[in-house]
């Protein structure tokens, strides 16, 4: 076997049965995983070392059942398990439930031959008491079959190596006698279901020895959460609970972090200056660019810092599944898909990446259902404009009382969410809802100390560098157009002053409209923007506690139905720059983005001058 | 004779006869001659999950009832 030649291994499986865990722990890289179906929604490719020095590409294949492919998704998938310039494909199964996995890989070794088969999740298998004869089944199989467990990283790279070594020593065999590995997809090979699905059924009765079946746990824990009464309340509970802990933990980090970055601030003015730059470029960068930055990393790190990590553990836990299956009949009546809960729940991390998300609907209407209605729940940077408003109005005693009205928050975001579905799916994206199927998978035990790094890194600090990257520019931007004056006054107040009679309308004021607006690349610098028009001053004010800028609120003629109409709009006005190019790059047009721009505003503008036009009626 | 949709929870089932046109539960090894138990129900009623080849699986009561069993017994 020479070296210089490309070896590109395909890693191939059902969803959920732990493929990207197995890919990250070859490679080395950091591909997010969690406990449901289709959590792998774009190609991955990269660099495998082996014990022996063989490069390796490794390819992740998208989850899928079948090489029928009925999904974009599954396509893809098919193409690279087919794909006749790779040198072998590695099928992993779940053991706990082998006859229907082993559904895929009989349909992938009609097509090839060069393949191990990787038993994965066997901590489970043994936990359910059932015996798997390895040795019986690649004598069936005729090909090698090898067992592995996600917490033992070793092992799998040692044990996968071998099997990819052996694995192409035979493949240079069949070179010699010129025999292909596979000749790409071909439909005639493959049988009915039903005959992949006996010849599966009968292996399994060969080789799987399971004992008398008892009531295990993941049942024990859904009859509770799928309970007619109390399936719901355990649910709102387990948000209530998740919003307090990040409420109550991030005010006192977020207290630290400002007062230690805004110290750096005068040393950065005097760094500029003594470079010889003008006193208005130190200013832009001290008090524009770089205040603005200060105050997103202080507002967003800490929650965003509590919120992922606890959300990775439900997800990872295998939660987010069920989420779905107690919503689905909502989404039914909505005509769309009952995967859209699992893309809503991801909305309230980061509704770009939920759009991304979107992939794992098969039907093109109910994703783009999907799509168009996510940023109606709220997403990590919308939260800390909730968090403040209903901090400084409504619960300044008690993070009980503010999580509380916090989760009200989300379910008015989530029944919006359904109206504006609804609403779509009788207008512009008629059709009746797919046949919908929905994997309940078992329960795992999260690792902690991975989902904690992994959340951090993979998504507090991709969030947090896209709000930076985002902060910076708008920082310049905010401060040239609170710098520069327009006869008696500062252009950004023109424009607040311009847009005053319908913030009025609306129950809100011309400054928080115009903060919105400046706030449309990232949601986080909507509040710091409304206080530098506030105090008209040409600088985000240096604030640290909430009690100064409620008062400065009320001064300003903020009372109940401005708090309440700023928490409505800022769940439902526009979606972030990001998510409206996510949306056009996944619909592939900008008017689905016009759309997704259009749904939300409208529904924003509506429900804030009704509640406006009842204040002014009844008090 | 039964459709899928009118087992209820604990009643296990042998399919007789898929009328329903999803390649999807085909694929996921939903055939003729297969084995189902009915496990949980949505608390709003719809979709109920059944095992199915070791798997536990989602299906809305339109899917369901496209298919029939027979057999059915409590266990």
């Amino acid at each position: 076997m020479s070296d210089d030649r490309k070896v590109k291994i395909v890693l191939a499986g059902n969803p959920n049965v732990g493929k990207s865990t197995i890919f990250n722990c070859l490679t080395g890289m950091h591909q997010h995983t969690g406990n449901w179906a289709g959590k792998t929604v774009a190609n991955a490719e990269g660099i495998w070392k082996t014990k022996d020095d063989v490069k390796v590409h490794l390819i992740d294949a998208p989850g899928c059942y079948s090489l029928e492919a009925s999904s974009p998704e599954e396509e893809v998938a098919r193409d690279r398990i087919c794909d006749s310039g790779s040198q072998g494909v590695i099928v992993v199964c779940d053991g706990t439930c082998l006859e229907r996995n082993l559904i895929l890989a009989l349909q992938i070794l009609k097509h090839r031959q060069d393949v191990i088969i990787c038993i994965n999740l066997m901590d489970q298998v043994r936990r359910k008491g059932l015996e798997i004869d390895i040795e019986k089944l690649e004598k069936l199989l005729g090909v090698p079959v090898i067992t592995t467990e996600s917490s033992k990283k070793e092992e799998i790279r040692e044990k996968l190596g071998k099997a990819v070594l052996d694995l192409l020593s035979e493949g240079d065999k069949n070179k010699a006698a010129s025999k292909p590995s596979s000749e790409g997809y071909d439909s005639k090979l493959l049988d009915t279901p039903e005959v992949f699905a006996a010849r599966a059924q009968s292996v399994v009765e060969q080789v799987v020895f399971a004992p008398e079946e008892k009531e295990d746990i993941t049942l024990k824990i859904d009859r509770a959460l799928t309970n007619p009464l109390v399936g719901f309340p355990i649910m709102a509970l387990m948000v209530l609970i998740i919003f307090w802990i990040t409420v109550q933990g991030a005010n006192y980090p977020s207290d630290i972090l400002s007062k230690w970055l805004f110290k750096l601030e005068q040393p950065l003015y005097d760094g500029v200056a003594a470079l010889g730059a003008s006193k208005e470029f130190c200013e832009m960068i001290a008090f524009g660019m770089y205040r603005v930055l200060a105050w997103v990393v202080s507002v967003m790190l800490p929650p965003m810092a509590i919120f992922f990590p606890l959300f990775t553990l439900l997800e990872d836990w295998g939660f987010l599944p069920r989420v779905a299956f107690n919503l689905d009949r909502c989404f039914k009546c909505c005509k769309a898909c009952g995967k859209q809960a699992l893309t809503m729940c991801m909305g309230l991390g980061c509704n770009a990446s939920a759009v991304v998300g979107c992939r794992i609907i098969d039907s093109e209407r109910e994703r783009l259902l999907a799509m168009l209605t996510n940023s109606l729940v709220p997403c990590n940077g919308r939260f800390p404009i909730m968090i403040a408003v209903i901090t400084m109005f409504f619960a300044a005693e008690s993070s009980w009382k503010g999580a509380a009205i916090l989760t009200a928050a989300i379910l008015v975001g989530v029944a919006a969410t359904f109206g504006a579905t609804k609403m779509l799916s009788e207008t512009l994206l008629k059709g009746t809802p797919s046949s919908f199927t929905l994997e309940l998978p078992a329960y795992r035990k999260p690792e902690i100390g991975k989902v904690v790094v992994r959340s951090i890194f993979d998504r507090t600090l991709f969030v947090l560098g896209r709000a930076v990257a985002v902060a910076a520019p708008a920082g310049i931007v905010i401060w040239l157009l609170a710098n520069i004056n327009a006869g008696d006054a500062s252009l950004i107040s023109k424009i607040a002053e311009t847009l005053e009679p319908l913030g009025a309308f609306m129950g809100l004021d011309g400054v928080i409209l115009t903060a919105f607006i400046l706030g449309i690349p990232a949601n986080e610098i909507v509040l710091p923007i409304a206080m530098m028009i506030y105090m008209s001053q040409g600088t985000l004010a240096e604030v640290s506690d909430l009690s100064f800028f409620s008062e400065l609120l009320c001064a300003n003629g903020w009372n109940g139905l401005t708090a309440v109409n700023v928490i409505i709009f800022s769940l439902m006005h526009w979606p972030c720059a990001t998510t409206l190019l996510s949306i056009k790059k996944e619909s592939g047009s900008w008017k689905w983005a016009a759309v997704a721009f259009a749904v939300p505003l409208v529904m924003g503008v509506a429900i804030c001058s009704l509640t406006a036009a009842m204040y002014r009626f009844f008090l | 004779m039964r459709a899928l949709n009118e087992l209820n929870i604990g009643e296990e089932a042998t399919v007789a006869n898929m009328r329903c046109k999803s390649r999807r539960l085909r694929d996921l090894g939903l055939v003729e001659g297969t084995k189902v138990k009915c496990v949980l129900r949505s608390p709003l009623g719809d979709p109920a999950a059944y095992k199915i080849r070791g798997a536990v699986v989602a299906i809305r009561r339109e899917d369901a009832s496209q298919i029939t069993v027979e057999g059915a017994c409590h266990e």
